[in-house]
């Protein structure tokens, strides 16, 4: 962020982004993934996660952070696909390149927000503001990133809820 | 003529959904007598009771099916985990409630799980259903 407005202030408001300013959707969304994920939040872009992490997120549905969020064999096999497929390991977009240079080889996330590319984007976010009531959390993309649902995360249309 | 024909379509939809809704406590039925031979009928004010049971879980905290659902089936919840919004539970508050059979299976063990530790018995899944039918 600090870099991203640094180079605004060098070039005049040109929208230069550090990480560009792509949209995170993948190219082809599947019925399923969005259905399914977005039941109890939205469903978050597949390119924030290695490969490795998914397949191990989508064969512990049982406990799911906790919760039961257990899929029939097809639907499950189907969405885990999908992941896998759009997975920051195989992703053409910028952002997930990064996503894979911040994790170490042996490293499996199961969170998007324990990567270190997450954290490194967030670091000018203070403990207080993700408590804010209207956020709540930082799994909560969409209480900042208005267009979240959307893979909208354009760092200019970022407004953070009071 | 398409409006008129869509429009046509858009009702038949709905009263198939409101069909479905209401057909879904009979699939429990002859699974509740198998389980209990005591068993006469699915009682509304039975259903209304579990809907706002709360319990202790394992893990030391307070679990119940209106902490996201709302005490209020006709109002919007929360999904007390996540955030996010769930709409309201009534079908009489939200016409795409109950309306596929395999979604409410889905969502009856998933979430009998993570309040009771269990899974619902018939006889609880149909009394949860008809306190929800019968909101007027
Ligand atoms: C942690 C939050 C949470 C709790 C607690 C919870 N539910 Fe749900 N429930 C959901 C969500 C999320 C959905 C799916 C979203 C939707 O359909 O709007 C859902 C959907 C359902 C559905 C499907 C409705 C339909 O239209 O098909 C049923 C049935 C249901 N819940 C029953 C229960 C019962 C019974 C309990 C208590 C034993 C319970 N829920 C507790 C979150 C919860």
């Amino acid at each position: 962020m600090k870099r991203t407005l640094f180079v605004i202030a060098m070039f005049g408001a040109a929208p230069v982004w550090a990480d560009g300013n792509e949209n995170l959707a993948s190219a082809v969304a599947n019925p399923h993934w969005k259905t399914e994920c977005s039941a109890c939040h939205i469903a978050y872009p597949p390119s924030l996660l290695p490969e490795r992490s998914w397949r191990k997120l989508m064969s512990g549905l049982v406990k799911h952070f906790g919760q039961d969020a257990s899929l029939d064999g097809p639907t499950a096999q189907e969405i885990t696909a999908f992941l896998v497929n759009n997975s920051a390991d195989r992703a053409p977009n910028k952002r997930a390149k990064k996503v894979m240079g911040s994790l170490g080889p042996n490293e499996v996330p199961l969170r998007i927000t324990e990567t270190a590319w997450f954290v490194r984007k967030h670091d000018e976010i203070s403990a207080s503001v993700w408590q804010r009531p209207k956020v709540g959390s930082p799994a909560n993309c969409a209480a900042c990133h208005a267009g979240a649902e959307r893979g909208d995360y354009a760092e200019h249309r970022v407004r953070i809820p009071h | 003529m398409t409006r008129f024909i869509i429009l046509i379509a858009g009702f038949l939809a709905y009263g198939a959904a409101q069909a479905v809704a209401q057909e879904l406590p009979q699939g429990y039925l002859a699974q509740a007598r198998q389980e209990n031979s005591q068993f006469r009928e699915f009682s509304a004010s039975r259903g209304e009771n579990f809907y706002h049971a709360k319990r202790t879980h394992s893990n030391g905290k307070p679990v119940s099916c209106a902490a996201c659902h709302t005490d209020n089936p006709r109002s919007a919840g929360r999904n007390e985990k996540t955030g996010k919004e769930i709409l309201p539970m009534a079908p009489v508050a939200n016409k795409a409630r109950l309306a596929d059979p395999a979604k409410v299976e889905k969502w009856f063990k998933r979430n009998c799980q993570d309040v009771l530790e269990r899974a619902c018995t018939a006889q609880e899944k149909g009394d949860f259903l008809t306190y929800l039918l019968s909101i007027k």
